[in-house]
C-alpha cells in the first residue's frame, strides 16, 4: 500500500517537473533557458555516471572523457558537414562509445576506487590532448562559430534559445526513456547483480567483465549524446568545459540523488549544477572556496546518499538493517536471475 | 657503446631533453610517492594531493630571493605547510568510514578546491615568479651543453630525497609500520597502533614530501592556478603505471613520465599530445592480467 503510494507520489512529482521543464522558456528569460539547455546535457551526463557508479557499481570520475569526445565530434561534423541533429547525436553518441571502448581495457579488470583513479587520469589526459591538439579541436581557445542546428532533415534551424532548450529537453527525456527501459531488462537486472555479488555471478556462468564493458560503452555513449547537446546549447565549447571538476561535481550530485537512480542522478546533477552557476555569478571571485566547502558540508549532511555511495559492494533495494546479512541479500536477488 | 660511438651526433640534441626528462621525473616520483603513501597504506584517494603541492610551490615564489638562507626557510615553512594541511585533511577525513572512497575522494576534492581558491586568494591569480639560489642560477656544461645548474642540483637532491625514503621506509620501525599497514591493516591494529595516527602520520608525510617537492620542484613545475591539477594527474598516472607495491615500481614509472613529457615531446613533436595516454594505455594493456591480480587484492 505504501509502496503504491510512493510510487503514485513520484510518478506525479516527475510528471510535474517535466510540465515545469517543458513550459519554463516562456516564463524565464533567455539566458536563463540558455543555461538550463546546458544544465539538461549535464544532468544527462550524470545519467551515464550514475549508470556506472550506482548500477554498474564502478565510480567514475571520467565520463567527461566520453562527453568531451561527443561534442568535439559533434562540434567538428556540425561546422564542417551536416547541421542535422539526428545525425549529429548520433556521430556524438558513437564517438563517446568508441572512447569508451578504447578504455574498457583499462578499467574492465579494476574495481572501486582504482577505477576512480584510473578513469580521472583518463579524463584529465582527454582534456590535456583537447588543449594541445590544436589542429581539430582550436586548442584551449575551443570552437566556436559552429552553425546552428536542424533537428531533422528539411526542419528550420534552431535560432532561438527557446527552440535550442526544447531540443535539448526532447533529446534529453527520449535518451532517458531509453536507459530507464533498459534498465528494466534483463540486461539491467544482471549488470545490478554484477554490482551485487560478482562471484556468484560468475559462478552461475556470467560473463561479467562483458556486462561491466558493455555498461561502460553504453554509458559512453549516453555522454556522447549530452556532448552533442552541449554544443546545441552553449554553441561553444572549449577544454574548460570537460575539466575535472565537472567530473567530481557530476558525481557528488549522483551521490547526492542515490548513486543507483536515474531520476535521482538527473535531480542531483542538475541541482550541483545549478549551484556552480549561481554561485560563479553571486560570487565570481569567492565561488570555488564556497563550492568547495559546500562539497565538505554535502559529504557530511547525506548519510543516506554516502551509504549507498559504496561502489560495488551494496545492493540499494536492502534497507539498511540487512547490510551485514549476506546470505538474505543473496536469497532476495539470486533467484530471480535464473534463466 | 657501438650505438654511442657511432651515434654520438643523432644522440646529441636529445641529450637536453633526456636530462631534463630525469629531473621532471624525480620531481614526479617526490610528488607521487606521497600519493602512493596516502592510498597504498591509508587507502585514501587523496585528490588534494596536487593541492600539498602548490602549498609547496606558492611558499617557494614567496620566499626565494636569490639566497640559501631562503631556499633553506621556505623548505622548512613548504613541507611543514603542506604536512599541516595534510594533517588537516586527515581530520576532516576521520568521521568518514574508512573504505569509503566515494565519499572520501568527493571531501578531498572539495578541500582542493578550497584550498586552490584560498591560495589564488592569498597569492594572487598570476603565476608568480619563482628565483633559485644566486648561485645555481647560471648554466653549466654537460658533455658540451648548456645546463641549467639548478636542474643539475634538482637530479642530485631529489635522487637524495628518494634514497632516504627508500632507507625509511626500509630501515626504520616507522617505516616497518607503514609497510604492515599496507599489508595487513587490521593486524597493526591489533597491535595495538592507532588507524587514525597512522592515517594522520601518512597524510602529514604525504604532504611533507608533496611540499618538499613543491619547493624544490617550483623551478621546473612553477606554482600556479593549474600546479594542483597538473600534479595530481602526473602523480595519479605514476600510481596508476607503478602500481603500489614497489617504490621502484614508483620511480620507474615516474622517470617514464619524466622522459615521455620531455624527450618523447622532442622526438615525436607531433604526437606529443597523445603520448602520456598511450603510455599508460600500453602499460595498462601489457600488465593487465597481474595489476588485475594484484587490484582485486588490495
Amino acid at each position: 500500500m505504501r509502496d503504491e503510494v510512493i510510487r503514485w507520489a513520484r510518478a506525479a512529482v516527475a510528471v510535474l517537473v517535466l510540465a515545469g521543464l517543458v513550459v519554463a522558456p516562456w516564463v524565464v528569460d533567455d539566458y536563463t533557458t540558455a543555461i538550463l539547455a546546458r544544465t539538461l546535457a549535464l544532468a544527462l551526463v550524470g545519467v551515464s555516471v550514475a549508470l556506472l557508479t550506482g548500477v554498474a557499481g564502478m565510480p567514475t570520475l571520467g565520463q567527461t572523457a566520453p562527453y568531451a569526445a561527443g561534442a568535439y565530434a559533434s562540434a567538428v561534423l556540425g561546422s564542417r558537414i551536416s547541421d542535422v541533429g539526428v545525425v549529429q547525436v548520433a556521430v556524438a553518441a558513437g564517438a563517446g562509445a568508441v572512447l569508451a571502448a578504447l578504455t574498457v581495457p583499462l578499467v574492465v579488470h579494476a574495481r572501486g576506487v582504482i577505477i576512480l583513479m584510473i578513469t580521472l587520469a583518463i579524463g584529465e589526459l582527454v582534456v590535456t590532448v583537447l588543449g594541445r591538439w590544436r589542429s581539430v579541436t582550436g586548442g584551449t581557445d575551443g570552437l566556436a562559430g559552429i552553425p546552428a542546428v536542424r533537428p531533422f532533415w528539411g526542419l528550420p534551424a534552431l535560432a532561438t534559445d527557446q527552440a535550442r532548450y526544447l531540443y535539448t529537453l526532447v533529446v534529453v527525456a527520449t535518451l532517458v526513456g531509453a536507459v530507464l527501459l533498459l534498465l528494466r531488462t534483463r540486461a539491467g537486472l544482471l549488470l545490478r547483480a554484477g554490482r551485487d555479488d560478482e562471484t556468484r555471478l560468475r559462478a552461475s556462468g556470467h560473463r561479467v567483465p562483458l556486462q561491466v564493458s558493455g555498461a561502460h560503452v553504453a554509458a559512453g555513449a549516453i555522454a556522447g549524446a549530452a556532448g552533442s547537446l552541449l554544443v546545441v546549447a552553449q554553441q561553444y565549447i572549449s577544454p574548460a568545459d570537460f575539466g575535472f571538476d565537472t567530473s567530481a561535481l557530476l558525481l557528488l550530485g549522483v551521490v547526492i540523488g542515490g548513486t543507483a537512480s536515474v531520476g535521482g542522478a538527473l535531480v542531483g546533477a542538475a541541482l550541483v549544477i545549478a549551484a556552480r552557476d549561481w554561485l560563479f555569478g553571486v560570487l565570481p571571485g569567492q565561488a570555488p572556496l564556497v563550492l568547495g566547502a559546500l562539497f565538505v558540508a554535502t559529504v557530511y549532511l547525506l548519510p543516506s546518499g554516502v551509504t549507498r555511495a559504496r561502489g560495488r559492494l551494496r545492493p540499494v533495494t536492502v534497507p539498511p538493517t540487512h547490510q551485514d546479512a549476506p546470505a538474505a541479500r543473496e536469497h532476495a536477488t539470486v533467484p530471480e536471475l535464473r534463466p | 657503446m657501438i650505438a654511442v660511438a657511432a651515434g654520438t651526433n643523432r644522440i646529441d640534441p636529445y641529450l637536453i631533453p633526456a636530462l631534463d626528462g630525469v629531473a621532471y621525473g624525480l620531481l614526479v616520483f617526490v610528488a607521487a610517492s606521497g600519493l602512493v603513501f596516502c592510498f597504498g597504506v591509508a587507502n585514501i584517494l587523496n585528490l588534494a594531493h596536487g593541492t600539498l603541492y602548490a602549498i609547496g610551490g606558492y611558499t617557494a615564489a614567496a620566499l626565494l630571493d636569490g639566497g640559501w638562507a631562503s631556499l633553506a626557510l621556505a623548505l622548512t615553512v613548504g613541507v611543514l605547510a603542506a604536512a599541516a594541511a595534510g594533517v588537516l585533511l586527515a581530520g576532516l577525513l576521520t568521521p568518514i568510514a574508512t573504505g569509503n572512497h566515494l565519499t572520501q575522494a568527493l571531501l578531498t576534492f572539495g578541500v582542493a578546491l578550497a584550498g586552490g581558491s584560498l591560495l589564488v586568494a592569498g597569492f594572487g591569480p598570476d603565476d608568480p615568479q619563482v628565483r633559485v639560489p644566486a648561485a645555481l642560477d647560471g648554466s653549466v656544461a654537460v658533455a658540451g651543453h648548456r645546463y641549467a645548474a639548478y636542474r643539475l642540483v634538482f637530479i642530485v637532491v631529489a635522487a637524495l630525497i628518494a634514497a632516504a625514503l627508500y632507507l625509511v621506509v626500509r630501515r626504520t620501525r616507522a617505516g616497518m609500520l607503514v609497510r604492515a599497514a599496507v599489508g595487513d591493516p587490521e593486524m597493526v591494529a591489533c597491535l595495538g597502533v592507532s588507524p587514525a595516527r597512522i592515517r594522520a602520520g601518512v597524510l602529514a608525510a604525504a604532504g611533507a614530501l608533496a611540499g618538499a617537492a613543491g619547493v624544490l620542484g617550483a623551478p621546473i613545475i612553477g606554482p600556479g592556478t593549474d600546479t594542483a591539477d597538473t600534479v595530481l594527474l602526473l602523480s595519479l598516472v605514476v600510481v596508476v603505471l607503478g602500481g603500489l607495491g614497489s617504490m621502484a615500481g614508483t620511480l620507474l614509472a615516474a622517470l617514464a613520465i619524466g622522459e615521455i613529457q620531455t624527450l618523447g615531446v622532442a622526438l615525436l613533436p607531433s604526437a606529443a599530445p597523445f603520448l602520456l595516454f598511450a603510455a599508460m594505455a600500453a602499460v595498462l594493456a601489457v600488465r593487465a592480467r597481474g595489476l588485475a591480480a594484484r587490484w582485486r587484492t588490495t
